[in-house]
């Protein structure tokens, strides 16, 4: 239920994020989700790949600023307060939303979710009953 | 306008005989009262009989910035601190700031000094001076402030900044000499034309610049910006603060105050005293000072002395423009900084690499300085916050140290070039 997340820092520069995609298609990892943060100087490149461990390892040898980050990935309906329904349950619990990044497919949409504390996240969805994805499921995305 | 015409346009010979007598008085005077300079006189198997004269000079020790920090904060004192009325300290040095003590004469001198200056500029009681140095530690506010006072001026103790404030009260009052940084004199000009004010609705004639180092371009500028006449004066506070030196109206060279503070050049490499006009090292010897007087105390600042009379009628010496520096301190907006203030902030903060690089720039007439480091890998976030909170924690470390705000850069690892040698960790783009 645990999803491992690369996040990786990158300066504004042309080209930083050509290298970086062109370095994991070489190593023939495949990207399943992919998300930009940025502000004036620098963004923070957040991914779910095909190989996580293997990604690190080939970013981490070519000095990329890569680090692993636990996430957890649901599915909900493509339907108007589906996602707020769940970010309901969430607040209700105390559990703070650091960012999240989704996209709606046909009928339904993934969503993922870095929350302040993914240990009670788990639980409550767990228990609401909201479809977590296996991160397995997300690699072969 | 001469202040002390009998002093600044004597014979040279006479000068000579001054700064003799001077000088043997000195160097009994620290022998018997500054340990330090007993000390160092005993190793290099001296007493104050071998002083007969200034050409004696050569024999004495030299002092360094780094003795004044070892000596932290009043070691180099020659009187009690009961005699001590004013405590200076030099701008923006790591923890320790060189600390200057002066009694109530070495405070009368300096103030002598700066009215040789104001004088020289064409300034007297009838005019109105707007003090935009900063006051405080640093020498230069209050400094001209004295100077001003005592030539009998109007004195307007702006200190820096505020640029609104400073244009309303220049208008208002009628400033006719403002006192200020050469590059916030440009900054004000800019000020000045926004305002929408037209120039013919200020006084101002004069401007007395320094604190940081400027060229004939940006005088040029500042001239025709602010259509008034700008004149350089030197100081450090070490030697008294800004008045160690000035320009005449021929503006051929800084004249220095040489009946209080002697100046040489030596190669900074030899320590070598050089020939006349020839360039090296600028050294001062106090020759009047009673708090903390040095000898030999090495500026690092490059020039070149010449000892022709001057179309003024003065004989004191006039140096060159100050060519550069033979160490690594950067001026930045009239503030010292040396790039190890900013290596010792990033070696205590664990979350960095001990890598940077610091560029240095001139934007809009106000100095930048951006510093490039990288964050090591552990510390490295996936949330933005995270990050930007990092360089809020060297950001304001750095401003606490340098009391300068310094634009940090997160960059990547291994972006900042490894060297085995001396790094290139410091650019500067300014056009000096």
């Amino acid at each position: 239920m645990i999803t491992k997340q690369l996040s990786i820092f990158l300066e504004n520069k042309f080209g930083r994020l050509t290298e970086v995609t062109e370095l994991l298609a070489k190593e023939g990892i495949n990207l399943s989700a992919l998300c930009i943060a940025e502000n004036a100087d620098f963004g923070i490149l957040r991914s779910i790949v095909s190989d996580p461990d293997r990604a690190y390892k080939v970013l981490k040898e070519n000095h990329f600023a890569v680090n692993i980050t636990d996430v957890v990935g649901i599915n909900c309906p493509n339907v108007p307060g589906a996602l707020a329904k769940v970010l309901n349950y969430l607040s209700e619990a105390g559990v703070f939303i650091e960012y999240m990044y989704s996209f709606a497919n046909n009928d339904s949409a993934n969503v993922i979710i870095r929350p302040s504390d993914l240990e009670t996240c788990i639980k409550v969805l767990t228990e609401k009953k909201v479809e977590l994805l296996a991160a397995s499921d997300l690699y072969r995305l | 306008m001469i202040w002390n015409e009998s002093i600044e346009c004597m014979d040279r010979e006479g000068l000579r005989k001054i700064q003799s007598i001077r000088l043997k008085k000195m160097v009994e005077y620290v022998y018997h009262n500054t340990p330090f300079y007993r000390k160092k006189m005993q190793e290099l198997g001296l007493t104050p009989d071998d002083i007969n004269g200034i050409e004696d000079i050569t024999k004495l020790p030299f002092t360094t910035k780094t003795d004044l920090r070892d000596n932290y904060p009043f070691g180099l004192c020659a009187v009690p601190m009961s005699q001590i009325v004013r405590i200076h300290g030099s701008s923006g040095t790591t923890g320790k700031p060189t600390v200057v003590g002066y009694t109530r004469k070495d405070l009368s001198l300096w103030t002598e000094c700066l009215s040789r200056c104001f004088t020289a500029y064409g300034a007297d009681n009838r005019d109105i001076f707007q003090i935009a140095y900063g006051y405080g530690l640093f020498t230069g506010g209050l400094g001209a402030h004295y100077g001003a006072e005592n030539i009998g001026a109007s004195v307007i103790p702006m200190s820096s900044g505020n640029t609104s404030k400073q244009i309303q009260l220049m208008h208002d009052f009628g400033t006719t000499v403002l006192c200020c940084t050469p590059s916030y004199a440009l900054f004000i000009a800019d000020a000045i034309k926004d305002s929408g004010i037209p120039r013919e609705d200020f006084k101002l004639k004069a401007g007395v610049f320094g604190a940081e180092p400027w060229t004939e371009n940006m005088r040029k500028e500042i001239e025709e910006k602010l259509a008034i006449k700008a004149y350089d004066i030197y100081g450090l506070s070490e030697i008294s603060g800004p008045g160690v030196g000035f320009e005449c109206e021929h503006q051929n060279g800084t004249h220095l105050n040489e009946d209080h503070f002697f100046p040489e050049i030596v190669d900074p490499h030899t320590l070598q005293p050089v020939e006349p006009g020839q360039q090296g090292e600028l050294v001062f010897t106090h020759l009047t000072k009673e708090g903390m007087p040095l000898l030999r105390y090495r500026t690092k600042d490059l020039t070149a002395l010449h000892y022709e009379k001057c179309e003024c009628g003065r004989t004191l010496v006039r140096m060159e423009r100050i060519l550069g520096r033979s160490d690594d301190m950067l001026i930045i907006r009239g503030v010292n900084v040396f790039p190890t203030q900013i290596e010792s902030v990033i070696l205590e903060l664990p979350e960095f690499e001990p890598h940077y690089l610091l560029t240095v720039d001139r934007v809009n007439n106000t100095d930048t300085m951006e510093l490039k480091v990288e964050v090591r890998p552990e510390f490295y976030s996936d949330e933005i916050n995270k990050m930007l909170a990092l360089k809020k924690k060297i950001s304001s470390r750095l401003q606490s140290v340098l009391g300068l705000g310094v634009e940090v850069k997160l960059v990547e690892p291994r972006s900042i070039e490894r060297s085995v040698g001396k790094a290139k960790r410091v650019i500067d783009n300014r056009k000096m």
